[in-house]
C-alpha cells in the first residue's frame, strides 16, 4: 500500500515537471537570445543599432532600421491585401456558402494553412515574381513619374502579396468563428427592421464580432512579421531603406537567415540582436492577442 | 435561411439597395479570389512538378547529377521520429497535469498557459536562433539531427499540449468516477481509463505536429544544417525535405527537381493534414 502511494506521488511529480517544460523553454529562449544579443546592442549603441540606416557588416556599421521598416512595410502590405479578402471570404463561408460546397471549401482553407512556407515561397518565385516584373514594367511605362524604375519583380509588393495569401487562412478561420459566435437574434432583429442581408452582416454582425476579427488580424500580423523563407525567396533582400513598392526590401527575418551562415564576432551578435528585436515585436503582438481574447471572453 | 423570395423579388430588392448589391458582389469576388488562388497554386505546382518525378529522384545517394531527394526524405522521417519522441510524452504528461492534477485557479496553471501561448506565437526563425545558440553551441552538439529535433520539439510542444488538453477534457467525468468507484487509484484511472479514451484526439494533434515538422525550414537551417546526405548517426548534420527544396530553389540550377520536390512536399503535408482532420472528425462522431 505504501509503495503505491509513493508511485502516485512520484508520477504526479513527473507530470508537474513535464508541465513546467514550456515555462522552462520560454525562459531558456529569453535568456539565450538576450544574453547573446544585448551585449552586441550595447557595443554598437542601442540607439545607433535601432535607428541606424546603414547595414554594412564589412565596415562594422550595424543599423537595422532598414530591416525594421522593411518588416513593417511588408507586413502592412500583407494586411492591406489579406484582411479585406479574408473578411469577405469568411462572410461568404458563414452566410452565403451553399451547404453542399461548404465542407470542401472549409477543407481548402485548412489546406491553405497547412502548405509549408517554402512551397509558398517557391510559388512566389516562379509565378508571382515574373507577373510583378511585367506589372512593374507596365506601371513604369504608364506612370514614369511615380514609378521611377520598373524593378525586377523581387519587391516589397511581391512579398506583401505572397504574405497576404499566406495569412488568409488565419484571418478566415478566426473571423468566421467570431461571426458564428454572434447570436442569431442580432441578425434576425436587423432583418426584421427592414435591413437587407448585406446591411445586417456588415453593419450589425461584423461590429458585434469586432474583437474576434481584430484578434485574427493581430494573429495575421504575427504570422506575417515572423515569416522567413517565403519572404526571402521573393523580396530581393537589399539591405537599404525601402525606396518604393517595386523595389527590393529586406526584413529582419531575412537578415538573420541570409547572413548567419558566414557571420562572425560582432556581426554574428548583431544578427542575434536582430532576432531579439524581432522577438520583442512578437512578444508585444502575442500579448495584445491574449489581451483581446480575454476581453472578448469577458464580453 | 428560408428562401421564399423569388429570384425576381431579390433583384427588385437589390435595385432598391445598390449598396447591398455591391457588398454582395464584393463578398462573392473575395471568396472566388481566395479559392482561385488556392486552386491555381496547387494545380500549377502539380502540373509542373509531376512530369519531373522520375526514379532518379529516389536514388539512395545524392549527387549533382540525380539531385536525389531520397536522403532528405529519410532525414525528414528520422527528424520527425526524434522530435515526436521528445515532444509527445512531454506534451501528454504536461496536459495530464493540467487537466487531472492541477487545481482550478492554480497560479502555476496561468503561467503555463501563458508560456504555451507565447511558444505557439514565436516564429520559426527565432526557434532556429535559439536552437543554434543553445543546442548547437552551448551544449556543443554541432549541426546535427539531434539539435534540430530538440528545436522542433519545443516548437510543436504547444500544439500537442493543447490538442491533448482538449481531448482529455472531453472525456466525461463519469468515466473517472466509475474508475474511482471500482477502487482504482488516480494514476491507474489516468493511464487505463482517461488516456485510452482520449487517444483519437491526441493522435490528431500529433499528426498535425508531423505536418509542421515536415514543412519546417527556418528552424532547421542553423540547427540541423544543410548536408545533402543521411548522416551515420543522429549527431551528424543532414537536411530535411523542406530545406532540400529551399536549397534547390535558391540555387536556381535544378528547377525541375525543385518542382518535383515541391509536389512531394505538398502531397505529404496535405495527406498528413487530411489524415489528422479525418481522425478528429471521427472523434466528433464517436
Amino acid at each position: 500500500m505504501k509503495s503505491k502511494a509513493w508511485t502516485e506521488k512520484f508520477m504526479e511529480g513527473v507530470f508537474l515537471i513535464a508541465a513546467c517544460a514550456s515555462v522552462l523553454a520560454v525562459a531558456l529562449i529569453c535568456v539565450f537570445l538576450f544574453a547573446n544579443g544585448v551585449p552586441a546592442m550595447k557595443e554598437i549603441g542601442f540607439v545607433q543599432f535601432i535607428t541606424g540606416e546603414m547595414w554594412k557588416p564589412n565596415h562594422r556599421i550595424f543599423g537595422i532600421l532598414p530591416m525594421i521598416v522593411g518588416s513593417i512595410y511588408v507586413t502592412a502590405g500583407a494586411i492591406i491585401i489579406g484582411v479585406p479578402i479574408g473578411i469577405l471570404t469568411s462572410v461568404f463561408m458563414a452566410f452565403y456558402c451553399p451547404k453542399q460546397i461548404y465542407k470542401p471549401l472549409k477543407m481548402a482553407t485548412e489546406l491553405l494553412a497547412g502548405i509549408p512556407s517554402v512551397v509558398y515561397g517557391f510559388f512566389g518565385l516562379v509565378v508571382l515574381v515574373p507577373i510583378m516584373r511585367n506589372l512593374g514594367n507596365i506601371l513604369h511605362d504608364v506612370f514614369p513619374e511615380i514609378f521611377k524604375s520598373a524593378g525586377n519583380g523581387n519587391s516589397m509588393l511581391t512579398a506583401s502579396l505572397l504574405l497576404g495569401i499566406m495569412i488568409l487562412p488565419t484571418i478566415i478561420g478566426t473571423t468566421e468563428a467570431a461571426l458564428r459566435a454572434v447570436p442569431m437574434q442580432y441578425y434576425e432583429g436587423s432583418l426584421a427592421l427592414g435591413a437587407t442581408r448585406e446591411r445586417s452582416i456588415f453593419c450589425v454582425l461584423i461590429p458585434a464580432a469586432k474583437s474576434g476579427v481584430i484578434a485574427g488580424i493581430v494573429l495575421g500580423i504575427g504570422r506575417a512579421i515572423g515569416e522567413t523563407m517565403a519572404v526571402i525567396m521573393v523580396a530581393g533582400n537589399q539591405a537599404r531603406m525601402p525606396a518604393g513598392i517595386l523595389k527590393g526590401v529586406r526584413t529582419m527575418t531575412a537578415n538573420i537567415v541570409i547572413e548567419m551562415g558566414y557571420a562572425t564576432d560582432l556581426h554574428r551578435e548583431a544578427l542575434i540582436a536582430t532576432g531579439v528585436v524581432l522577438f520583442v515585436f512578437i512578444l508585444i503582438i502575442n500579448f495584445s492577442v491574449a489581451l483581446l481574447n480575454r476581453r472578448s471572453e469577458c464580453e | 435561411m428560408s428562401n421564399q423570395t423569388t429570384f425576381k423579388q431579390k433583384i427588385k430588392k437589390y435595385r432598391k439597395h445598390p449598396g447591398s448589391f455591391l457588398m454582395l458582389l464584393l463578398v462573392m469576388m473575395g471568396a472566388i479570389l481566395t479559392f482561385l488562388v488556392l486552386i491555381f497554386l496547387v494545380v500549377y505546382i502539380l502540373v509542373n512538378g509531376i512530369p519531373s518525378i522520375g526514379p532518379a529522384l529516389f536514388s539512395l545517394h545524392y549527387t549533382s547529377e540525380n539531385v536525389s531527394l531520397m536522403p532528405a526524405l529519410i532525414n525528414t522521417v528520422i527528424m520527425t521520429g526524434l522530435s515526436l519522441l521528445i515532444a509527445v510524452p512531454l506534451g501528454i504528461f504536461a496536459s495530464i497535469f493540467l487537466v487531472e492534477y492541477a487545481k482550478q485557479g492554480n497560479r502555476l496553471m496561468g503561467v503555463i498557459r501563458l508560456t504555451t501561448e507565447t511558444l505557439s506565437g514565436i516564429p520559426s526563425i527565432v526557434y532556429g536562433l535559439f536552437g543554434m545558440l543553445f543546442f548547437v553551441n552551448t551544449l556543443g552538439w554541432g549541426f546535427s539531427l539531434l539539435a534540430g529535433a530538440f528545436t522542433l520539439s519545443i516548437m510543436i510542444l504547444p500544439l500537442i499540449l493543447r490538442q491533448t488538453e482538449e481531448s482529455l477534457k472531453a472525456v466525461p467525468d463519469s468515466f473517472r468516477e466509475g474508475s474511482f468507484g471500482l477502487g482504482a487509484g488516480k494514476l491507474r484511472t489516468v493511464f487505463h481509463i482517461v488516456l485510452p479514451s482520449a487517444v483519437p484526439g491526441i493522435l490528431a494533434g500529433v499528426i498535425l505536429a508531423v505536418g509542421r515538422i515536415v514543412g519546417e525550414t527556418a528552424a532547421l537551417m542553423y540547427t540541423a544544417g544543410t548536408v545533402a546526405k543521411v548522416p551515420s548517426n543522429i549527431m551528424g548534420s543532414g537536411r530535411t525535405l523542406a530545406l532540400h527544396m529551399y536549397t534547390l530553389a535558391s540555387e536556381g540550377l535544378y528547377m525541375d527537381q525543385a518542382y518535383a520536390t515541391a509536389v512531394i512536399l505538398l502531397v505529404l503535408v496535405v495527406g498528413i493534414n487530411t489524415l489528422s482532420g479525418g481522425i478528429a472528425k471521427r472523434l466528433m462522431k464517436a
